[in-house]
C-alpha cells in the first residue's frame, strides 16, 4: 500500500516537473544556455495564472473557465516576457562560454525575482477555484484530488506533443538540425536566429504553463523560483542535457526519489533528489540520454 | 629567479596588508563591518578565481562556506574554542576535510557539469542543515563573540579587531594565492584553461590540478565562512543556499581571473551596492545587482582586474 502511495505521489510530482524540465532541456538544446531564469518564468507563470483566474472568477465565469485562464496566462507570459529577455538581453551574449551564460541567466533570475515582487507584492496568492474541478478520487484508505491526475494526463500530452512536433513535422526537423549543429544548419539555409527566438519562447511557455498548472496546488509566493530551478536542474542533469526522453525519465526518477523520502524519511527530501542524481552520474557521467561527443583538440 | 618573484610578491602582500590596517584606523564603524564582510566573502570568491584559472567554475562554494562556518560555530559552542585565529583555522581545515572526498569525483567534470555538481553538493548540505533540529534547523543558532590571544574583545572595539584579523588572514591567503598562481602548477592551470588535451599530452595531470585547485578553494571558502560567522555572531543554512554561492561567483566574474586584488575590490563594490540599495530601495536590490552583473559581463568580459592588468601588459610590450 505504501509502495502505491509513493508511486502515485512520485508520478504526480514528476508530471509538472517534467513540463518544467522539458522547457529547460529544449532551451539548452537549441540555444546552449542552461537557464537559471527558467525557475523565474515558472514563478511568473504561477503569479500570472493567479491573477487571470481571479479576473475570470470576478467576471462571473464558472470555475471551469479558469483552466483556460491558466493556459492563456502561460501564453501571455511567453508572448510578453520571452521576446524581451531573448532580444533584449540574451542576444548580446550568444557564443560566450557556457558557464558565463549560466551567470547571465543568474542575473536575469535576480532581476525577475524582484520584478515579480514589485508587480505582485510579497503576500502569497491562493488559486483554489480550479483545484476541485475534477472532484476526489477515493480508494479504500486514501483520497486523491482529481486535479492531480489531470495534471499527469496533461504532462503526458505535452511530452507526446513535443515529441511528435519535433520528430514528425518539418519545423521540428529544422529544430533538431539546429540542436545537432547550428553552424551546419545555418549553412543549409536555416534561419538559426529565428529558430532560437521561437525555441526560447516555447521554453518560456512550458515553464509558465507548469507554473500556471501547479498554482492551484501551492501557495504562490516569493522564493518559488529558486526552489523549482534547483530541482529541474537535477532532472535535466540526470536525463542528459538537451534530451526529451531524458527529461521524462529524469522527472520520474526525481519524483519517485522524493516521494520515497517524504514517506519514509522526511528529513531527507532534498537530499534524496541529489543522491539519485549522484548515483546516475556515477554510472553515466553525461546523464542517461546524452550522445557521445568528440573532443576538440 | 623563482625565489626573487616570491619575495617580491610577499613584499607586495605585506605592504597591502599594512596599508589596509592603516586605513582601518580611520574608518567609521559601519565601514569597518562592511569591509570585514567584503574581505571574508572575497576570500571565498578568491577560491573560485583559483578554480576559474583552471577553466572551471564552482556554483556551490556555499558548501565549503557553510561547512567552515558550522564547524567553527560548533567548535565555539561545544568544544569551548573561542580564540579567533584558531577558529579561522578550524573553519579552513573543516571545509577542506568536507571537500576532500568530492575532489576526485569533481575533477572528472568540466564546464556546466562541474558547476551543477558543486551546486548539487551545496544544496544537499542545505537540505540536511534545514532539517537538522539539533543545529537549529532553518533558523540556525547564535555564537558568542570570540577572543583574541586569550583576551576578551570589548564591544566597542570588536568591529575594528575583527577587521584587522580579516585583513591579516585574508591578506596572507591572497598573497599565498598569488604565489601559487605564479608557480608551475598555477601556470599549468592557465594552460588547462586554454586547452586541456594538450596539457595531458605534455605529461601534466589535468584532473590532479583541478582537484588541488578545488581543495585550495575549499580551504579559502572555509576561512571565509569562519570569518563571516565571527562578525555576524550567527549562522543559518542560507550559508549553503545556491543564491549565496551565486553571489560568490558573481564577485569572481566581476573581478576576472587576472588579479587577486580585483576580487576584493569587486567584493567591496558588491557589499556597498548591497547595503546602499538595502537602505534606499529595499525591494529592488537584487534587481540592481542583476543589472550590474549583466553590464559587467557585457562590457567588461575579462573583469575588473583587466582594467589595470591589461594596461600594465601593454606597457611591458612597448618596452
Amino acid at each position: 500500500m505504501l509502495a502505491l502511495t509513493i508511486l502515485i505521489d512520485g508520478i504526480i510530482y514528476a508530471s509538472w516537473l517534467f513540463i518544467v524540465a522539458l522547457g529547460l532541456t529544449l532551451v539548452f538544446g537549441v540555444l546552449k544556455i542552461l537557464n537559471i531564469a527558467h525557475g523565474s518564468f515558472y514563478a511568473v507563470g504561477a503569479y500570472t495564472a493567479a491573477s487571470f483566474v481571479a479576473w475570470s472568477v470576478s467576471l462571473g465565469f464558472s470555475p471551469a473557465w479558469s483552466l483556460l485562464a491558466m493556459v492563456l496566462a502561460a501564453v501571455a507570459v511567453a508572448l510578453l516576457l520571452a521576446p524581451v529577455v531573448e532580444k533584449g538581453v540574451l542576444r548580446f551574449f550568444y557564443g560566450r562560454d557556457e558557464v558565463v551564460l549560466v551567470l547571465v541567466t543568474y542575473a536575469l533570475f535576480l532581476i525577475l525575482e524582484d520584478a515579480t515582487k514589485l508587480v505582485w507584492g510579497p503576500i502569497p496568492y491562493y488559486v483554489s477555484e480550479p483545484y476541485m474541478l475534477f472532484g476526489l478520487v477515493e480508494t479504500k484508505t486514501m483520497s486523491y484530488v482529481g486535479y492531480d491526475f489531470t495534471l499527469i494526463a496533461f504532462a503526458i500530452v505535452c511530452g507526446l506533443g513535443v515529441w511528435w512536433g519535433l520528430n514528425k513535422t518539418r519545423t521540428g526537423k529544422i529544430v533538431l538540425a539546429v540542436i545537432h549543429s547550428n553552424e551546419i544548419a545555418s549553412s543549409m539555409g536555416i534561419n538559426v536566429t529565428r529558430v532560437c527566438t521561437w525555441a526560447f519562447m516555447f521554453g518560456v511557455f512550458l515553464a509558465a504553463l507548469a507554473g500556471a498548472m501547479t498554482s492551484p496546488m501551492i501557495s504562490v509566493q516569493p522564493g518559488l523560483a529558486s526552489g523549482v530551478v534547483i530541482v529541474s536542474f537535477a532532472v535535466v542533469i540526470i536525463g542528459g542535457l538537451g534530451s526529451i526522453q531524458g527529461a521524462a525519465i529524469g522527472a520520474v526518477i526525481v519524483g519517485l526519489a522524493r516521494a520515497l523520502a517524504v514517506h519514509t524519511w522526511p528529513a531527507a527530501e532534498l537530499f534524496s533528489i541529489y543522491v539519485a542524481m549522484a548515483i546516475v552520474l556515477m554510472f553515466r557521467p553525461e546523464g542517461l540520454f546524452q550522445r557521445v561527443q568528440a573532443r576538440k583538440i | 629567479m623563482m625565489d626573487e618573484s616570491i619575495i617580491k610578491t610577499s613584499r607586495m602582500g605585506a605592504l597591502l596588508i599594512a596599508l589596509f590596517l592603516l586605513v582601518g584606523l580611520v574608518m567609521p564603524k559601519w565601514l569597518l563591518f562592511l569591509s570585514t564582510m567584503a574581505l571574508s566573502h572575497g576570500i571565498v570568491s578568491l577560491g573560485i578565481v583559483i578554480l576559474m584559472r583552471g577553466g572551471v567554475v564552482s556554483f556551490g562554494q556555499g558548501f565549503v562556506f557553510a561547512a567552515g562556518g558550522y564547524a567553527t560555530a560548533l567548535a565555539s559552542n561545544h568544544l569551548g574554542v573561542t580564540d579567533a585565529l584558531l577558529m579561522v583555522l578550524i573553519g579552513g581545515f573543516a571545509a577542506t576535510l568536507c571537500a576532500l572526498p568530492f575532489a576526485p569525483l569533481l575533477s572528472r567534470y568540466r564546464g556546466i557539469f562541474f558547476a551543477m555538481l558543486t551546486l548539487a553538493i551545496s544544496m544537499v548540505l542545505y537540505g540536511i542543515l534545514v532539517k537538522t533540529q539539533t543545529l537549529g534547523g532553518s533558523d540556525g543558532f547564535n555564537v558568542s563573540r570570540p577572543t583574541l590571544f586569550g583576551q576578551e574583545i570589548a564591544t566597542e572595539e570588536s568591529n575594528w579587531l575583527l577587521y584587522n584579523l580579516a585583513v591579516v588572514v585574508v591578506g596572507v591567503l591572497a598573497t599565498l594565492a598569488r604565489i601559487y598562481a605564479d608557480s608551475v602548477r598555477g601556470l599549468v592551470s592557465m594552460a588547462i584553461r586554454e586547452n586541456e588535451l594538450r596539457v595531458e599530452y605534455l605529461g601534466a595531470s589535468v584532473s590532479n590540478t583541478i582537484g588541488t585547485n578545488f581543495i585550495i578553494a575549499a580551504f579559502m571558502g572555509g576561512v571565509g565562512g569562519a570569518l563571516t560567522l565571527m562578525s555576524l555572531g550567527h549562522i543559518d543554512p542560507n550559508f549553503s543556499y545556491w543564491t549565496t554561492s551565486g553571489e560568490f561567483v558573481f564577485v569572481a566574474i566581476l573581478a576576472g581571473h587576472h588579479s587577486m586584488l580585483a576580487v576584493f575590490v569587486g567584493s567591496f563594490v558588491v557589499e556597498i551596492v548591497r547595503s546602499f540599495s538595502n537602505l534606499y530601495f529595499p525591494n529592488t536590490w537584487q534587481l540592481a545587482m542583476g543589472l550590474f552583473l549583466l553590464v559587467v559581463i557585457r562590457f567588461l568580459p575579462r573583469g575588473l582586474g583587466s582594467l589595470w592588468i591589461d594596461r600594465n601588459r601593454n606597457k611591458g610590450g612597448e618596452q
